[in-house]
């Protein structure tokens, strides 16, 4: 079956959008996390539950959007293409690779865009459930989270900079210093 | 009985899957089947191919099944080679 799948991403080329999808949406999970987190330091001391509360229902909300955005917009995609594709070899597809991909790659597009800023937001989120836990951190558990919020930008940034064939060190910091612009507004704005 | 050894088809096809692709799909599915496939035209949307097709038994069903899945459609027959299978002696 994932061969199967892996052949539908080649024919509509959705590998590559898949990939924008996921470092997009991932780049807007984290920047999230870090804006949330950002707001809370500079608030008077929260609970650590209540942070992991409100960075939850935000990581869900972006989930649930990145999902149903992702599907509606690619499956009219995918039936607009199929439509003209009808029309070039003059015969339905409904039965063939390309129909199968219509109905199939929304889905898995809508997956990699709802998941991408779920799966940023729990991995920023570690340090907090390990405090919980009863781990002790090297620095506060928001702090932690904070710190884990810049690094992963940064990766994300990399991984960027690997697939256009930059540098992965430039890629890296240009999204850290989008980071630390992010960071330093909510401070500003916080006091 | 009459065995397909050999069969020539106009097809037009997708650009995706390409020709590469097409063939290889072709021959992974159908053993021992060798794949020619030629592009002479190309437009916006698709490609005229001719498509070879040898083996000493081409399923030629199955192949047809296979083009068609692919989102190709076989517009003729332009050659074809059958050999009878010898007749067992009485």
């Amino acid at each position: 079956m994932f061969r199967q799948l892996r052949f539908l991403f080649q024919l509509t080329h959705a590998h590559t959008i898949a990939r924008r999808y996921f470092v997009t949406n991932g780049f807007d999970g984290a920047l999230t996390m870090l804006g949330l987190t950002m707001g809370f330091y500079s608030s008077d001391s929260v609970a650590t539950p209540v942070i992991i509360s409100a960075c939850l229902g935000a990581a869900i909300a972006l989930t649930v959007s990145g999902l149903a955005s992702a599907y509606v917009s690619e499956l009219a995609e995918r039936k607009k293409e199929l439509k003209e594709l009808e029309q070039a070899v003059v015969g339905d597809l409904e039965n063939t690779a390309h129909g199968r991909a219509a109905r199939w790659v929304p889905i898995l597009i809508a997956v990699v865009n709802g998941f991408s800023p779920l799966l940023m937001a729990l991995l920023i989120m570690t340090p907090l459930w390990l405090s919980e836990a009863g781990i002790s951190l090297p620095l506060t558990a928001l702090e932690c989270t904070i710190v884990t919020a810049f690094l992963s930008l940064f990766m994300l940034g990399a991984l960027l900079g690997t697939v256009s064939g930059q540098f992965w060190l430039w890629s890296g910091l240009r999204t850290l210093i989008i980071a630390l612009i992010t960071a330093g507004i909510v401070l500003l704005l916080g006091r | 009985m009459s065995l397909i050894k050999r069969v020539v088809l106009d097809v037009l096809k997708p650009h995706q899957p390409n020709a590469l692709e097409f063939a290889g799909v072709i021959a992974d599915r159908h053993s021992g089947c060798r794949v020619k496939v030629m592009v002479t035209e190309v437009d916006e949307k698709t490609e005229t191919t001719v498509v070879t097709i040898e083996s000493n038994d081409i399923p030629y069903q199955a192949i047809v099944d296979t083009i068609t899945g692919l989102g190709a459609s076989i517009h003729s027959i332009d050659e074809v080679e059958v050999s009878s299978t010898p007749q067992p002696e009485a």
